[in-house]
């Protein structure tokens, strides 16, 4: 799992991500949504065209919880329990395995194209990891 | 970055030598020359973009039979590639991400689609 350098790595680089939340949640979904069009599917209440407020929004919402959970790294499984809740009895994306990792493959896309070659080896590695603890708490109460 | 974000990768490649930190695996001779193959096969697909299953029946075959790979690591080097591409290109808007995600997607398929 995520060793003491990963949580450092993954600290630093999310700080020049804190200023751009709702930036960078909005695009991760925007591309998540052109890339894998069954996310779609989840949203047929929003007006997903570029740059909508909806989006931006949530977008925001998004990246403010990456930040909780980046804060809470030790503690993944407390800091997002009501999300984890609200994953598993309300919203019932399915199955998590994949729908997480689709947004998770585009966040990090976005991580790559803004940071260019400081999306190092060792930082993917961290953040996939982060990434996948991240998913695997939000699926825990599935069944 | 496959052996180093996804270690358990490592497994099919036991005769390329040291694996044993990011460093050792960057520096590496044999994962660059077999990064090369690979990229350059990934260029076949994109000169027969109307016949991908074709391109690839032979190496679909050869990963099944003969190096035992499960095909979920198709999936998982695709991804990565991308990640590659977004990192080195300024230039990686939602609809070139989308595209590639297509493309190496359908070549997942196609090394897969001799498995049997």
């Amino acid at each position: 799992m995520l060793t003491a350098e990963d949580k450092k790595v993954i600290q630093q680089i999310w700080t020049k991500v804190k200023s751009h939340e709702e930036e960078f949640g909005a695009e991760a979904l925007e591309r998540m949504f052109i890339s894998q069009p069954q996310t779609k599917t989840y949203f047929p209440h929003f007006d997903l065209s570029h740059g909508s407020d909806q989006i931006r929004a949530h977008g925001k919402k998004v990246a403010a919880a990456l930040t909780t959970a980046v804060n809470s790294i030790d503690n993944l499984s407390q800091a997002l329990s009501e999300l984890s809740n609200l994953h598993a009895y309300n919203l019932r994306v399915d199955p998590p395995r994949f729908a997480f990792q689709f947004l998770a493959q585009s966040l990090q896309v976005v991580l790559a194209v803004h940071l260019g070659k400081d999306y190092t080896p060792e930082v993917h590695a961290a953040f996939d990891k982060f990434l996948s603890g991240v998913a695997a708490v939000l699926s825990e109460k599935y069944r | 970055r496959l052996l180093i974000v996804y270690p358990w990768t490592q497994r099919f490649f036991s005769s390329f030598g040291n694996l044993s930190s990011p460093t050792a695996i960057v520096g590496n001779p044999k994962v660059r020359a077999h990064g090369k193959k690979v990229l350059t096969s990934f260029g076949d697909a994109i000169k027969n973009l109307d016949n991908i299953k074709a391109t690839y029946s032979k190496l679909s075959e050869l990963h099944c039979d003969k190096l035992h790979v499960d095909p979920e690591n198709f999936r998982l080097l695709g991804d990565i590639l991308i990640i590659v591409l977004a990192a080195h290109l300024k230039d990686f808007g939602p609809a070139c991400q989308a595209t590639w995600q297509k493309l190496v997607g359908v070549v997942a398929h196609a090394l897969a689609y001799k498995y049997h």
